[in-house]
């Protein structure tokens, strides 16, 4: 493992890093070795990707947050404009920069703008002698802004001509951001999964004060064994295992068993688990339902998963609607005579045949289909007679709306609107039924 | 007029009482909610509300109404087709909040708002600010004005933000939005409610498992919309607070529309109103459609005319013709003889209503639980099978008797019981004997119970088939049984039981008149269906057709009236190229087309014009006919086609 070490930073926090950034160890030291001394400039801009929760933000957050390096931390989905974000970048410069948290209202539209009010910010405080780091979280919303805000902030050094190094964070490789215009290639650096042991070492460092840490560490054991073939989130494994500790601790709280005698807790715990695992962790009960579940001691089965609720009550016309929407959705045009003509003995015989095609035709998706054809495939499904009234018509755009029906191709609305029927077959089975 | 105003209201007060009930238990959740924070989950409700969707913007105004009344004043409504972006979502929240704050706060604070409101930037770190700012202002304020309403919400209220109609959003705003207040759910309160019309799948469908592992989900079922409606009939049909009624007819096409086309009960209250305004404007009988203590007023204050009116009533004339002949005299030309006479039976009317309406509940108590429900399982369809004709005249009836005679005792019990309940709550004299008739019958089976080990004896010879396990032997006592059944007396339970259901039958045939039988009917039943049809069912198609096919039944115009398939030159010029067109396969040619018009034109203005003249057409019809094809595109028959040259293609068959 190696150690951190620096010359620029005192031993006690890099001692104090380390221990708040387990298992990335590698990562941080090659970071502190781009970023070099305070005063040394450090390499434009640096590019950090890594599968979700590996660490990215956290790592960046502390490593900035420890070492007291002047920093602007934004996400940039919560600023979804590029307005929004140049500004909250100065208006976050102005708090680090005076200290205070006085902020004035700052006006920033175009990146001219920014550049200009930059050095401003910059240059009046006592910034000018250390880097100043800009972390821009969830780069990949920079690529729907207008173009020319990601070269300009790979390069904001250059523009600038100031002591800045841009830092973006991203789940996404870096090839995929490359605009076609070409721009400065940043420094690129990778964070790799967290092991399973990794994961382990990380979730046990935060046992409640409450339990030793070797008790807490054997939980997270069983429940890694559980979850870990299904999630290798990080965030999710430690809401679920606060989720279920209290269960686990339950036998240690009656006196049936001591904290040592894993064996009994395991056999307490396992089957619990796995009921998480298919409810809780598919969210299809929520976290505090739960948490009153176990409370009560009750069986799950009572409450019922989000997916149970599948059901869905339609109309009569609208149910008949549907149906013929996935008739004429998954059969080819030329059975229609075969299956819709009026004579009755012939349906029974082709009910078979529809069967046979239905396999193909269902890996191939859904076909769009015009208006007329699906009123021609009802009329002759129903029974009675059906008056065109305009409350059929809306139906099928409430059903449209409802996201059962979707329209292909909307160029013209005279000229025969062509839909698409987007349900499954066991939800047609359903409502036939 | 002012009853139906009335009416309008205690119909809307129903619903929203009717729906805050259906909430209730949801708020107190809310409260459990906010103490649970310790995660980064947004806690949210996902609402399902059925298929109704014109219903829910009634049921959510009325949820966000609780909500500010009970938990917290910020309650932000969005709709998605206003917020095709997360930026207008965002700017379309704060204006929301914003406004909800005004109504809360003083005037004071309102010009401050609206000033900034144009400066601010819509973002979450706006909103958080706006949010501290307000809540520190409501605690440190609190002491004078703001007493009573800092007490109904809590300290820090949690910011409730509803999305109306979840499937239409896109999924990307969703996402961004959810993403974006997770991250700040430290500093705002922020609930989220899903309106959600199909099935709550719809949520993992949208948002991928990291984003909705940020959401905290509850589900709430709201009541399905048959339900709501029986609920609606039960409050407004089946009692006798409301003197308007329904005939069967409308009430069949009402129920039709809402079960076949839209599940709205929002669309059948409006089309309820409609039926109450109709009868208003189309029945001059209508002014004595009113409550039974203002009858007497309104009866005495009838004109002469009104009395004609009266007199000209088919149930009146049925009336009087039953009467003695001095007294059809009388009512025919005397006219406060017939007011007295009128008031006497719109009384027995008021009456037979409420009797009518406690009947059949026992009736409907008896029928539900019945096998197959012969007579349907809710009460509307007997309700419309009691006004249609005279019930106990159907086969349905008739086999459902004969499952009631064959109902178990316990089953029978409960029955009764319940409609001694029923038929106790009435306030009238009417039914005490039947109170009392059922009550007897109740104690005859208490007595019943101690007679049952009488009847352990009888039922020995079953006890012995079960020893017997040789066919032939079965099958020779079997017989034996079957004859013994037969001529067995009926046990005393039978009896009693058929005892029990003849009497609810004497009941039914009693009270259960179908109402067309009454005198004066007309005056509270709504009963013109056809009406209501063409109003409700529009046919925009169909109305089509027949405007062009057949202009004089909209324009009134003599001249145009048609007889059999031909062509009536006099029509307007779209009648005439509509109706060629009618003729024509998928493509139209032009030419041909032109052609036939002119013909049918030319017929009209001289009719022995030679055939010199007739290959080159007039330059004005050759304008009209242009001007009429234009026309026809325009209402969608027609479109421009690229497969043949001067071809147009049709898009409308038959269908109508």
């Amino acid at each position: 493992m190696p150690n951190l070490e620096h010359p620029a930073y005192p031993a006690a926090d890099l001692l104090h890093l380390e221990g708040l950034v387990p298992c990335r160890e590698s990562q941080v030291s090659t970071l502190l070795s781009v970023f070099g001394e305070r005063q040394q400039f450090s390499f434009p801009s640096i590019f950090i990707y890594g599968h979700t929760s590996s660490g990215k933000t956290y790592v960046m957050k502390t490593l900035l947050t420890t070492l007291q390096l002047p920093h602007v931390f934004v996400n940039c989905v919560e600023y979804f404009t590029s307005r929004l974000l140049l500004e909250e970048i100065l208006i976050q410069l102005q708090s680090c920069s005076s200290g205070t948290g006085q902020t004035s209202p700052v006006h920033c539209d175009t990146l001219n703008d920014f550049v200009r009010l930059f050095k401003q910010a910059v240059a009046s405080q006592e910034l000018r002698d250390q880097t100043l780091y800009i972390v821009l979280d969830r780069a990949e919303q920079l690529r729907e802004m207008e173009a020319n805000i990601l070269p300009a902030f790979l390069r904001l050094q250059e523009l600038t001509d100031r002591n800045v190094t841009v830092i973006l964070l991203s789940e996404i490789v870096w090839e995929l951001f490359r605009p076609n215009t070409g721009c400065f290639e940043p420094f690129t650096m990778y964070f790799p999964d967290y092991s399973i042991g990794h994961l382990q070492k990380i979730l046990s460092q935060n046992h409640p004060p409450e339990y030793s840490a070797d008790f807490y560490a054997a939980y997270i054991n069983i429940l890694l064994g559980v979850f870990y073939m299904v999630c290798r989130d990080l965030k999710e494994l430690r809401h679920l295992a606060a989720l279920n500790f209290a269960k686990y601790c339950e036998p240690v709280v009656r006196g049936e068993a001591n904290e040592r005698d894993t064996r009994k807790l395991w056999k307490n715990i396992e089957p619990h688990l796995k009921k998480a695992m298919q409810t809780v962790y598919l969210r299809e009960i929520s976290s505090s339902q739960w948490e009153r579940l176990q409370h009560d001691g009750g069986e799950p089965g009572q409450l019922k998963g989000l997916s149970a609720h599948t059901h869905v009550e339609l109309p009569y016309y609208s149910k008949f609607l549907l149906i013929a929407a996935y008739l004429a959705s998954y059969n080819p045009v030329r059975t229609d005579k075969r299956f819709f003509l009026k004579h009755h003995g012939k349906i029974r015989k082709t009910n078979f045949m529809k069967k046979h095609e239905k396999t193909s035709n269902h890996l191939l998706g859904p076909k769009p289909f015009p208006l007329d054809r699906l009123l021609a495939i009802l009329y002759s499904i129903v029974d009675n007679r059906v008056a065109p009234t305009a409350n059929i018509f809306s139906q099928i755009t409430s059903l449209v709306t409802l996201q059962l029906l979707s329209m292909v191709g909307q160029n013209d609305q005279l000229d025969g609107p062509r839909y698409k029927c987007t349900v499954s077959l066991d939800f047609i089975r359903a409502i036939a039924r | 007029q002012q009853i139906q105003e009335n009416l309008n209201k205690q119909l809307l007060d129903n619903l929203v009482s009717f729906l805050s009930r259906s909430h209730s238990g949801f708020q107190e959740k809310t409260t459990e909610w906010t103490c649970r924070m310790k995660f980064r989950e947004i806690p949210t409700a996902a609402l399902v509300l059925g298929v109704n969707v014109t219903d829910h913007d009634l049921t959510f105004r009325g949820l966000s109404d609780v909500l500010q009344d009970n938990i917290t004043p910020y309650v932000a409504l969005l709709e998605a087709k206003d917020c095709p972006g997360i930026k207008n979502l965002m700017q379309k929240l704060m204006g929301q909040l914003m406004k909800c704050d005004i109504v809360v706060d003083s005037l004071e604070y309102e010009d401050c708002v609206q000033v900034s409101q144009n400066k601010i930037p819509c973002s979450m770190p706006s909103l958080i600010s706006w949010y501290d700012s307000v809540t520190k202002k409501t605690d440190s304020e609190t002491p004078s004005k703001k007493k009573n309403s800092s007490s109904r919400h809590w300290q820090s209220p949690p910011v409730v933000v509803i999305f109306k109609d979840m499937e239409s959003f896109t999924t990307k705003v969703l996402q961004d939005f959810i993403v974006i207040s997770s991250q700040h759910i430290h500093e705002l309160p922020l609930v989220l409610i899903f309106g959600i019309a199909t099935s709550p799948m719809i949520i993992h469908r949208l948002l991928p498992h990291s984003v909705s592992s940020l959401l905290c989900i509850e589900l709430f079922q709201s009541l399905s919309c048959k339900e709501h409606l029986s609920t609606i009939i039960d409050k407004l049909l089946l009692t006798s607070r409301f003197p308007f009624k329904l005939g069967e007819k409308v009430l069949q096409v009402l129920i039709n529309i809402f079960l076949y086309h839209d599940f709205s009960v929002h669309n059948f209250i409006k089309g309820f109103q409609l039926c109450i305004v109709e009868h208003f404007y189309s029945q001059p009988l209508s002014v004595l459609c009113c409550h039974l203590v203002d009858i007497k007023k309104r009866v005495y204050s009838l004109s002469h005319d009104q009395c004609e009116n009266i007199r000209r009533l088919p149930s009146f004339r049925r009336y009087v013709e039953k009467q003695d002949s001095e007294k059809q005299i009388e009512l025919l030309t005397n006219d406060s003889f017939l007011k007295e006479e009128t008031e006497k039976l719109l009384e027995d009317l008021h009456v037979y209503h409420e009797n009518y309406v406690r009947i059949l509940r026992c009736l409907h108590v008896f029928t539900s639980s019945l096998p197959k429900y012969p007579l349907g399982k809710q009460i509307r369809e007997l309700h419309c099978a009691c006004l249609e004709n005279r019930l106990w005249e159907t086969e349905e009836y008739e086999s459902s008797l004969q499952l009631a005679r064959m109902l178990n005792k316990t089953d029978l019990v409960t029955m009764l019981q319940q409609c001694v309940e029923i038929l106790m709550s009435s306030s009238g004299k009417e039914f005490d004997r039947a109170v009392e008739k059922l009550k007897e019958f109740l104690t005859q089976f208490q007595n019943l119970e101690e007679a049952s080990q009488e009847r352990d004896v009888s039922a020995s010879p079953q006890k012995e088939l079960q020893k017997k396990t040789d066919l032939y032997h079965l099958q020779k006592t079997l017989l034996e049984l079957k004859e013994s059944r037969r001529s067995k007396k009926l046990t005393k339970f039978e009896m009693l039981r058929f005892e029990v259901v003849d009497y609810i039958d004497s009941l039914v045939r009693r009270y259960l008149v179908p109402a067309d039988e009454r005198t004066l009917h007309e005056v509270v039943y709504f009963n013109a269906a056809a009406v209501l049809r063409g109003h409700l069912n529009a046919a925009p198609r169909t109305a089509l057709h027949t405007a062009l096919n057949n202009p004089h039944w909209y324009l009134k115009n003599q001249a145009l009236r048609c007889d059999g398939g031909g062509i009536s030159n006099k029509a307007p010029d779209i009648c005439i190229v509509y109706k060629l067109h009618l003729e024509c396969g998928r493509l139209i040619n032009l030419v041909d087309w032109l052609e036939a018009f002119s013909t049918v034109v030319m017929a009209a203005e001289e009719p022995n014009a030679d055939a010199a003249s007739s290959d080159q057409v007039d330059d004005v019809i050759h304008a009209r006919f242009i001007r009429a094809v234009s026309e026809l595109e325009l209402l969608g028959f027609i479109k421009p086609s690229k497969q043949k040259t001067d071809h147009v293609a049709r898009l409308t068959w038959g269908g109508c």
